[in-house]
C-alpha cells in the first residue's frame, strides 16, 4: 500500500503554492485592468493608443506563448524571473487585459446623466470618476471580474510547465513516484473546482455587500 | 542575444507545419464543441430533473477545472480503463468538451432569446416538438449567437498551445523542439507568439464582420 497520506501533504503544498499564484496574479490583474480600462476611455490619444495595444497583445496571443516568452526569452535580453515571477507577470498581464475591456464597458454603461450631473455639479474629471462613476461601475464589473479570477486559477495550470510546483506539477509528480494517474489527477481537479466554486461564492458575497443600501439607485 | 533573420527562415518550415496542427485542432475542437454544447443545452432544459441536473453539475465541473489538467486526465488515465487515445484525438476530445461547456450557455441564451409567442405559435399551428425545434426555434436561435460562439472558438485557438504537454506536435511543440535543438528561444517562441497575434487579429476582422452580419436580428 502507498503511502497516500505523504503524497496529500505533497498535494497540498501544490495548492498552496496554486492559491498563492492566483492572489497575486490577481492582484497584478487588478491593477493592470484599472490603467488599461481607464486609459481606454481617456481623452488623450497617446494613452488611449497604449491602452489599446496593450489590451490587444495579451489578449491576441496566448497565455501559454507569453509565459514561456517570459520565461526562456527574457533572460536572453537580460532580465531573468525566477518561475513564480514569471508566472505572476504572465497571468496578471493577460488577465489583466482581459478585465481592462471589463472595466472599459463599466465605465461606459454608466448612464449619460451621470457625467451630465458631473459637469452640472462642477466636479472635475478625475473628481466625477472617482466619487460618481467608478462606484456605480464597480459594481457592474464585479461579477466578470468573479468569472477573470477563475480564468486566472485555471490558468495557473500552465505554469506547472515552466517547472513551478503548482497542483497539476505536484500532481505529475506523485504519477511519476506512484504510477497511478487516477487518484491525483482526480484530486487536483476536485481542489481546483472547490476553489473556484471558494471564488464565485467570495465574489457573490462581495457583490451583496456593495450592492446595499443601493436599491432604487441602479437602473 | 540578437535576433537573426537566417535562422527565422531556416526553422520557418518546420513552424508551419506546426500551425498547420494548431489549425486541424481548432477546427475540429470547434466542431465537436458545437456540438457537445448543444447536447448539453438540450439536456438541460430536459424535463427530466435527474438529467438536467447531472448535466447541469457536470458541465459547471468542467467548465471550473483547468483545461490543462482535463487534457492530462484524458490522456494518462483513460488509458488505465483501456482507452488508449492519440494524443491529437485527445486533445480534440478535451478542447471540445472543456469548450462545449462554455458553448452550452451561448445555445442557452439564444433559445432563451427566441420571444415567448412563437412557441405559442408553434403549438397554435398544430406542429410536433421536433418541428417546432427545426422550423421555428432553431433557425431563429442560431444567427444571433454565432459572432459569440466564433469569439469562443479564438479562445479555443489560443489555448490549443496547451496540447504541446500531451505531445501534440502543434505550433508550441515544434517552436520548443526547434529551440531545444539550437538553444536559442528567442526567435522561435517570439515567431510563435507573432503567428497566434497575427491569426487571432484576422479572426477579429472575421468576428466584427460577423457581429454586423448576424449580430441583430430585425423583430
Amino acid at each position: 500500500m502507498t503511502q497516500w497520506s505523504g503524497y496529500f501533504g505533497l498535494i497540498l503544498q501544490g495548492a498552496l503554492v496554486t492559491i498563492e499564484l492566483t492572489l497575486m496574479g490577481s492582484v497584478l490583474a487588478l491593477i493592470m485592468a484599472f490603467l488599461a480600462g481607464m486609459g481606454r476611455v481617456s481623452r488623450f490619444f497617446a494613452l488611449r493608443w497604449l491602452a489599446t495595444a496593450y489590451i490587444e497583445f495579451f489578449r491576441g496571443t496566448s497565455i501559454f506563448v507569453q509565459l514561456f516568452w517570459a520565461y526562456f526569452v527574457l533572460p536572453f535580453i537580460g532580465i531573468s524571473l525566477t518561475p513564480l515571477q514569471a508566472g505572476v507577470l504572465a497571468l496578471g498581464l493577460n488577465v489583466g487585459a482581459y478585465a481592462a475591456e471589463v472595466v472599459r464597458g463599466a465605465i461606459q454603461s454608466i448612464g449619460r446623466e451621470q457625467y451630465e450631473a458631473c459637469i452640472a455639479l462642477n466636479l472635475g474629471r478625475w473628481q466625477g470618476m472617482r466619487h460618481i462613476i467608478l462606484p456605480q461601475a464597480l459594481l457592474v464589473m464585479l461579477p466578470t471580474f468573479g468569472n477573470n479570477a477563475i480564468e486566472l486559477l485555471k490558468a495557473t495550470a500552465v505554469v506547472s510547465l515552466i517547472s513551478l510546483t503548482d497542483l497539476t506539477f505536484q500532481a505529475q509528480v506523485v504519477r511519476a513516484q506512484t504510477g497511478n494517474t487516477l487518484v491525483p489527477f482526480t484530486t487536483i481537479l476536485i481542489i481546483y473546482f472547490i476553489l473556484a466554486l471558494l471564488i464565485s461564492w467570495g465574489v457573490r458575497s462581495l457583490e451583496r455587500r456593495m450592492a446595499r443600501g443601493l436599491d432604487g439607485v441602479r437602473a | 542575444m540578437e535576433w537573426d533573420w537566417n535562422f527565422v527562415w531556416e526553422i520557418m518550415p518546420t513552424l508551419i507545419q506546426g500551425v498547420k496542427i494548431t489549425i486541424l485542432a481548432t477546427l475540429l475542437g470547434s466542431v465537436l464543441a458545437a456540438i457537445v454544447g448543444l447536447g448539453i443545452a438540450l439536456a438541460r432544459r430536459s424535463p427530466n430533473k435527474g438529467l438536467s441536473r447531472t448535466v447541469g453539475w457536470a458541465a459547471e465541473f468542467i467548465r471550473g477545472t483547468p483545461l490543462l489538467v482535463q487534457l492530462y486526465f484524458i490522456f494518462y488515465v483513460l488509458p488505465d480503463i483501456g482507452i488508449l487515445l492519440p494524443p491529437l484525438v485527445a486533445g480534440v476530445i478535451g478542447l471540445g468538451l472543456h469548450y462545449g461547456t462554455y458553448t452550452a450557455e451561448v445555445y442557452r441564451a439564444g433559445i432563451d432569446n427566441v420571444p415567448r409567442g412563437q412557441w405559442e405559435a408553434a403549438k397554435a399551428c398544430n406542429l410536433s416538438a421536433r418541428q417546432t425545434w427545426t422550423h421555428i426555434i432553431i433557425p431563429q436561435a442560431i444567427p444571433p449567437m454565432i459572432p459569440a460562439l466564433a469569439n469562443y472558438f479564438i479562445a479555443m485557438f489560443k489555448e490549443t498551445p496547451l496540447l504541446s504537454a500531451i505531445t501534440v506536435l502543434e505550433l508550441m511543440n515544434q517552436a520548443k523542439s526547434v529551440a531545444n535543438t539550437y538553444y536559442r528561444y528567442i526567435e522561435p517562441i517570439t515567431l510563435v507568439g507573432a503567428f497566434f497575434l497575427v491569426i487571432s487579429l484576422f479572426s477579429v476582422v472575421l468576428l466584427r464582420w460577423l457581429e454586423r452580419r448576424y449580430g441583430k436580428i430585425e423583430r
